[in-house]
């Protein structure tokens, strides 16, 4: 068990330090999608022929293997966080879009109405009754963003050392030393765990009005028209 | 020298197109490998996720399995496989299989739940037995969304299977890193425009499966 976290020098973190690092090149690409997603999807719902093809591109970026896209970055960014960090704000995008869209649309017409005749403009409409109805849409999106993300990151250590607790996996293997293995995946599967409880959590307390029962099926919903994973 | 050189580059270059490392072997190595992870994926999520849908029951410990199953990643369960078991295909296949059941799993449960209920009923009250329901009246309705969920699940596994060549397997992947370790981006580029053309070309046969194999009234009524 001592073995367990005893981690070789090499990569100049503690465990919990590769814990930090880890959540940061993990969490930040999730946030930096977001903020992108939500204008973009905005565009979406307003301009109906954007849709098809702003879901063809992001599948088709979506299906780049991220080592790829980190090999080709290194020529932009050098081997630094960055180059982490931009492909996963890219996967981001191909699952908050869709699920931000179909979030917004599913809105009924009855509740858009009602707001017009309240006197709510556009903006106060889509801020204030848009957004909080498709919250559980959006927040299923982001638990998959984060999972993935938390995963992903982990390949960076092919790129020399920008894998966070990926590089446990390197050492793992360069030592010949499986518990480090051990120790990456386990730690990664309860960082992803723990940051789905939080986004379920976060959830419950943005829908004060849904029945926490129900709320939990939102997740499961299929998007009918949805062309991206 | 930018992204679309590196790729006029590759593919114009004879030698990339013959032998042992040429693209259409490694093409075929890749659509090997996506078939056979792609077809035990769905051995297990589609039974699992066709029963547990028909008969309502369990539908939260499937999301937590899903869940469970989505936080595990793929990359270090690989090296974490091929430590304990060595290497080979197994090592391979179980992360591939981990990541593309959930979405199967999931999107069937789903799908089955979501089927209008009059029909189902009606069904019933024919006399239809339960294999009958679920097979001649679920599926067909449910069919268009339980392709959704292997068209996902596909196309992860397309661009995953690149991990085959980390642990001395071929496929796309070998061009990858194979490029990386030869700082030679033009192979590297060239693999990643094959794996997101497999991965159009993969997004195609769905569409076209979806055409052939979804009945005329239940394409109507979407």
């Amino acid at each position: 068990m001592n073995r367990f976290f005893d981690i070789p020098s090499d990569l100049q973190h503690s465990w919990a330090g590769l814990i930090g690092l880890h959540l940061r090149e993990a969490l930040l690409p999730v946030l930096g999608g977001l903020l992108l997603a939500l204008p973009l999807a905005q565009l979406c719902v307003r301009l109906r022929w954007l849709y098809p093809p702003v879901l063809w591109v992001t599948t088709v970026l979506y299906a780049i293997p991220s080592l790829a896209f980190f090999v080709v970055l290194i020529d932009y960014t050098g081997q630094t966080e960055t180059t982490v960090m931009i492909p996963l704000t890219v996967y981001t995008l191909v699952v908050l879009v869709p699920a931000i869209v179909d979030g917004v649309r599913s809105v009924p017409q009855e509740t858009l109405a009602a707001a017009t005749a309240m006197g709510f403009g556009p903006v106060r409409r889509y801020v204030q009754v848009q957004l909080p109805i498709a919250v559980p849409a959006i927040i299923a999106g982001l638990r998959v963003a984060t999972v993935s993300s938390i995963s992903l990151v982990s390949v960076g250590t092919l790129i020399g050392n920008q894998g966070a607790l990926g590089n446990l996996l390197h050492d793992a293997t360069i030592y010949n030393r499986p518990e480090l293995a051990w120790n990456a995946v386990l730690t990664m599967a309860v960082l992803a765990i723990l940051a789905d409880a939080l986004l379920v959590g976060l959830r419950v307390l943005l829908t004060p009005w849904m029945p926490s029962g129900t709320a939990g099926r939102a997740d499961l919903r299929v998007r009918k028209e949805a062309v991206a994973p | 020298m930018n992204v679309l050189h590196y790729v006029q580059a590759f593919f114009s270059d004879h030698a990339h197109w013959q032998g042992y490392d040429g693209i259409p072997t490694r093409v075929g190595e890749h659509i090997g490998y996506t078939l056979e992870a792609l077809a035990l994926a769905a051995l297990i999520g589609l039974p699992v996720g066709l029963l547990t849908g028909h008969f309502g029951r369990g539908g939260n410990t499937l999301s937590l399995i899903a869940t469970a199953a989505r936080a595990l990643p793929t990359f270090g369960l690989l090296v974490l496989m091929t430590m304990l078991i060595g290497f080979g295909m197994l090592p391979v296949m179980i992360p591939l299989v981990v990541l593309a059941v959930p979405p199967i799993l999931v999107t069937t449960y789903e799908a089955v739940r979501s089927v209008d209920r009059s029909p189902v009923d009606a069904a019933r009250g024919m006399g239809m037995r339960e294999a009958g329901v679920l097979l001649r009246v679920e599926l067909p309705v449910a069919l268009p969304l339980i392709l959704g969920g292997l068209r996902s699940a596909a196309i992860q596994i397309v661009s995953t299977a690149t991990i085959a060549a980390y642990v001395s397997l071929g496929g796309l992947g070998r061009y990858i890193v194979d490029g990386l370790y030869q700082r030679d981006y033009e192979k590297v580029v060239g693999g990643a425009t094959l794996v997101a053309g497999l991965a159009l070309v993969t997004l195609g046969l769905f569409w076209a499966v979806g055409r052939v194999a979804v009945s005329a009234g239940v394409r109507r009524s979407n």
